[in-house]
């Protein structure tokens, strides 16, 4: 099941932030922010709320426009031109907290939207895409329902799928079990962490400290739209070098 | 009422039909178009069209019929009373349907158009295939609404001299002096007309319903 998503011809660094600010008006959301990541790396990005991780990975597709700095996705640098945004959204897939599955299409539909009409595929290499994928996030006979008739925990893995049919280098994931009932996080992080296992690059804001432990090759803290620490998670939670991240490891640890 | 004069009815009563497909096809196309500037994101272009959307929800429509048929002529652009009376129920129709159109796609979640560009899909297949289609579903009452208010707004048509429904009924009531019988038989036709379409937009409603649910 690995091959169907897992692309191999790409450059080691797959994205490279250098000194990305971005503004909403007066309010700066971004503050000089470097990240690299690697091919195959998998990076959880947490900090509280208001800290700027969403607009951070929205900034990596273009749903959010930065101001200052630069970024490369795939080798590409990320301007403001609707070809190369096109380019990078191309190569990038992105799970949403809501899901955000389109509701007047079944999920096969779903999948087979964006390969069709971005990828310019044909409709039968499109299906056959999808129903591989949505076997592989073990949804296979849903695939002729509507996402409402699903539940929370099976739309996201859908939308998983839905990102995974464009063959992306990288995944985004803003939240993806923060809108979840308890009792489906767990089917969702477990798509993740095969998806993962199998080499997929990935970004993903969450507060799922246990997820960062097992998955992440590197945690990075943010506060106030600025990287304030950036460790392997065994360091990251036992050894956090800033007390904004001490007292943030306090109070999401403690809660649970 | 003599079977004659019914028969005229008919003929204004093609006429009524034919002005609200051609002003509800035209204005429809102009409409799309009114609500895609409106929703583009180019703050000129969007003001532009709110200017054009205010003029014609703020001024009656007989007088925007008036403006197109006697003021056209005035400077120089003669047009039959049928072009006249299309082309200003065109202009009308695409106002409102505008409006409704750009309240709906609005209405559309933002989350919506974000998947669709993650996708990277661009913005002709993001309208085309994933905001319009959740759009019209949610404009449905208030175009049908609408539809019916164009099919009603027509016999306006008659004051600038085209003889539809209203128009055939005031001159058979003029000849036969039965005014009651023949704008009662006018009324029942409008009814007829538009009572289908209500019902329609009902069934219609219904069926995106459980579609999505």
């Amino acid at each position: 099941m690995t091959q169907a998503a897992i692309r191999t011809d790409v450059p080691e660094q797959m994205i490279t932030m250098t000194g990305v600010g971005k503004w909403y008006g007066a309010f700066q959301a971004l503050h000089n922010v470097d990240i690299t990541v690697n091919r195959g790396e998998k990076i959880v990005l947490c900090g509280p709320s208001g800290s700027g991780k969403s607009t951070l990975i929205r900034c990596i597709n273009h749903l959010e426009a930065y101001q200052e700095g630069q970024i490369h996705v795939g080798g590409m640098l990320l301007g403001h031109q609707a070809k190369t945004i096109d380019a990078v959204r191309r190569e990038v897939g992105m799970v949403f907290q809501q899901f955000n599955l389109f509701p007047h299409l079944t999920v096969l539909q779903n999948c087979m939207l964006a390969p069709v009409k971005a990828l310019g595929l044909s409709k039968a290499e499109a299906e056959e895409r999808a129903r591989q994928l949505l076997e592989r996030v073990k949804i296979s006979e849903q695939a002729e329902k509507y996402p409402a008739q699903l539940s929370g925990g099976q739309q996201q893995r859908v939308a998983i799928a839905r990102a995974l049919c464009m063959r992306p280098q990288v995944m985004l994931f803003d939240e993806p079990t923060s809108a979840l009932d308890p009792e489906m996080v767990k089917e969702v992080l477990d798509t993740m962490i095969a998806l993962a296992e199998e080499g997929m690059t990935m970004i993903c804001v969450t507060h799922e400290m246990g997820f960062a432990r097992q998955v992440a090759d590197r945690v990075i803290f943010m506060a106030s739209g600025a990287i304030v620490e950036e460790a392997p998670p065994a360091e990251f939670f036992s050894n956090p070098q800033h007390e904004r991240t001490r007292k943030f490891l306090g109070e999401i640890l403690g809660r649970h | 009422m003599g079977r004659d004069e019914f028969l005229f009815l008919l003929i204004g009563l093609k006429w009524t039909v034919a002005l609200s497909i051609v002003a509800f096809i035209c204005g429809s196309i102009a409409g799309l178009a009114v609500a895609l500037a409106r929703t583009c994101g180019i703050a000129i272009i969007e003001r532009v069209t709110a200017g054009y959307i205010a003029v014609f929800q703020g001024t009656p429509l007989l007088m925007q019929l008036f403006v197109v048929y006697y003021g056209l002529a005035l400077i120089g652009i003669k047009m039959d009373a049928w072009a006249a009376v299309s082309v200003g129920l065109t202009l009308h129709a695409s106002a409102y349907l505008g409006e409704i159109w750009r309240g709906s796609i609005e209405a559309v979640p933002r989350g919506q158009t974000e998947a669709a560009k993650a996708l990277a899909l661009r913005y002709v297949s993001r309208m085309k295939e994933v905001v319009l289609p959740q759009a019209i579903r949610i404009s449905l009452p208030a175009t049908i609404g609408f539809l019916v208010q164009l099919i009603k707004g027509t016999s306006l048509a008659s004051i600038v001299g085209f003889t539809e429904l209203t128009r055939a009924g005031n001159i058979i009531s003029n000849q036969i002096f039965q005014p009651i019988t023949v704008f009662g038989v006018v009324g029942i036709l409008y009814f007829l007309m538009c009572c289908p379409l209500t019902i329609y937009g009902a069934h219609l409603e219904r069926k995106f319903a459980t579609e999505v649910r």
